[in-house]
């Protein structure tokens, strides 16, 4: 294992990060505020009560998964797009390391930034609302998981995109439609009938709840599904990741 | 040493002092390369079978025409592209089987210059040092970055830097992990005076130090000026691998300026047989032959001169440049 390589991989992509601070720190602090002015203030106060929660205290944990998922996507994947962009990518490809080594220093550094951004949006969320987490250890297992998970989802996709285009095709077209239509802002069992059954086919619903279980304890659907979803989406992105890998699609000719 | 001999050319069968160093013992091989080939996905055969020994601490320019597998040949090496069959070897580990102990040995500046725009210098110098595996070593970096001139130019992000500052740093990234082995892929297309000086200069302490330098280029000049040996490729094929002062004798035709003391208005009748360019003004004639020929006819030559009354002011030799000796290889195998 070529640690050395991983380690200047990974602190390489942090200094982007750290370089822009002001997006990375400012950004979602402001989003959300936003999102609890907007949400919490204008429809909380009509709301009032989702499952003996408070409404504002209820979209923490969806808001934390939006952000998070989002970020994920976006860092892991233009980590790895910009390179082939600009051409820097020659370099990965004639040094000695494993394309799991690449991996390892990209999706960890998006996994680093995503945990980062959802650890300030619970302490923004926390200025606003009451909050009590029941499960902390569950918090941060899944919080860790979704970060990993959907890092290597977005290190998939700048393998696979070619332009800037797609690579915000994804996550815009797909990613954000389905957190929104996921039970961030609202509590499956609000939906008629078929709607709910509907939403029981996106993926992102089983996030979640599960994430919602551990702050509240109550949970849309029961928690081993949740597990067992996050579970099977890391292990279909590690079969891609090793697919390319092997194939060494869209990178080594 | 079977990889090196010339193809595609007849030359003498009498061995030249270069095929003389090929076939020595002294110095060791630190890239073969053999049968290697590599088709793109769009059928495009860029290496047609490429075998090449390379010696540790030489300087072999790789001379070739644009589109002629250059650097498909370089990127293969390196591991950027894989190969479709044959194998190389790089300081004794196969370049797909060991790939990262043969990595670790070479170092590469690309064609492209290629970097991260808001990186500082001297953070993209650390990183690719990481990136091969090796711990940090700031004295190191500092060295490199001062010989490059690019110490003062550290902590300035790499978009503020000029085009021949960039080619600079891509030096110094390829060079802070030490490699045995360098490949230099068209290092001073568009790099201005001073720069190619520098790097000729940078390329003969590295000779120094053992380190083995494989240069792409189309400036033969450059060529001429530093490499110990030559390879002409053209359309992913080796045409042939010799010694540069080997080839220019072996293959050179040399000029010969006869410079007379009055004008005259044609050659004379009595030396049509020598096939003589006249110049413009008739002060002088020249005279094309060849040095590997039995009989190169100067002999002859002078003493028609003197007996057609021409009197001479002066005579010069030239020799051909690898230039011309590469423009002939590449058409002899275009034909």
């Amino acid at each position: 294992m070529n640690f050395l390589a991983i380690g200047a991989i990974y602190k390489f992509e942090m200094a982007r990060f750290f370089r822009t601070l002001l997006q990375s720190f400012v950004s979602p602090v402001l989003s959300t505020s936003l999102y609890f002015v907007v949400f919490g203030a204008a429809i909380g106060s009509r709301i009032q009560e989702v499952e003996g929660v408070s409404y504002g205290a209820f979209i923490v944990p969806g808001l934390i998964m939006l952000s998070v998922m989002t970020q994920a996507i976006s860092a892991a994947s233009f980590g790895i797009y910009f390179p082939k962009f600009i051409g820097t990518i020659f370099e990965l490809l004639s040094a000695p390391v494993t394309f799991f080594e690449i991996v390892i220093g990209y999706v960890g550094a998006a996994a680093t930034k995503a945990l980062f951004i959802g650890t300030v949006i619970l302490a923004t969320a926390a200025l606003f609302v009451d909050l009590e987490i029941q499960y902390p250890l569950a918090m941060v297992a899944f919080l860790l998981m979704t970060c990993i998970s959907f890092s290597l989802f977005g290190f998939i996709i700048g393998i696979w995109a070619q332009s800037f285009e797609q690579l915000q095709l994804v996550p815009l077209l797909i990613v954000t439609p389905l957190v929104f239509l996921g039970g961030s802002f609202y509590s499956i069992s609000m939906l008629p009938p078929v709607w709910q059954t509907i939403t029981l086919f996106n993926p992102v619903v089983y996030l979640v709840s599960g994430f919602r279980w551990s702050f509240f304890g109550q949970a849309d659907v029961s928690i081993g599904f949740s597990l067992f979803a996050i579970a099977a989406f890391t292990a279909i992105c590690l079969f891609l990741v090793w697919r390319i890998f092997k194939t060494g699609y869209r990178i080594r000719s | 040493m079977l990889h090196t001999e010339v193809r595609e050319l007849k030359l003498p069968d009498t061995p030249s002092p270069g095929m003389r160093v090929k076939s020595g013992d002294t110095m060791p091989a630190i890239v073969e390369v053999n049968d290697l080939r590599k088709t793109y996905s769009g059928g495009f055969e860029a290496l047609k079978g490429v075998s090449l020994t390379i010696q540790a601490g030489e300087i072999l320019a790789l001379l070739g025409p644009n589109g002629a597998g250059k650097t498909t040949l370089i990127s293969t090496l390196c591991g950027i592209t894989q190969p479709s069959s044959g194998s190389a070897i790089v300081g004794g580990h196969d370049i797909q089987k060991d790939f990262r102990e043969a990595r670790r040995l070479i170092g590469l500046v690309p064609q492209e210059v290629a970097l991260e725009p808001f990186e500082k210098v001297i953070n993209t110098v650390r990183f690719s040092r990481g990136l091969f595996g090796k711990p940090r070593n700031d004295a190191l970096i500092e060295r490199i970055l001062r010989q490059l001139t690019l110490w003062d130019k550290r902590d300035a992000q790499i978009k503020e830097l000029s085009g021949g500052m960039k080619r600079r740093v891509l030096i110094a990234k390829a060079l802070c992990h030490e490699p045995r082995v360098l490949f230099l892929d068209e290092p001073t297309a568009g790099v201005d005076v001073e720069l190619r000086r520098d790097m000729w200069q940078i390329v003969e302490e590295l000779r120094q130090d053992g380190v083995t330098i494989i240069l792409t280029t189309h400036y033969i000049e450059e060529a001429e000026a530093i490499a110990d040996r030559v390879a002409v490729i053209n359309g992913g094929e080796i045409l042939l691998v010799e010694q540069k002062a080997a080839l220019m004798k072996q293959l050179g035709r040399k000029v010969l300026r006869i410079d007379l003391t009055t004008a005259v208005q044609a050659v004379p009748e009595a030396l049509a047989g020598y096939d003589l360019e006249l110049s413009a003004d008739g002060t002088s004639l020249t005279y094309t032959y060849d040095t590997r020929a039995e009989r190169t006819g100067i002999t002859r030559l002078l003493q028609d001169l003197a007996g057609a009354g021409l009197s001479l002011r002066d005579i010069q030799t030239k020799e051909s440049s690898l230039e011309e000796i590469f423009v002939g290889l590449v058409k002899e195998g275009a034909a």
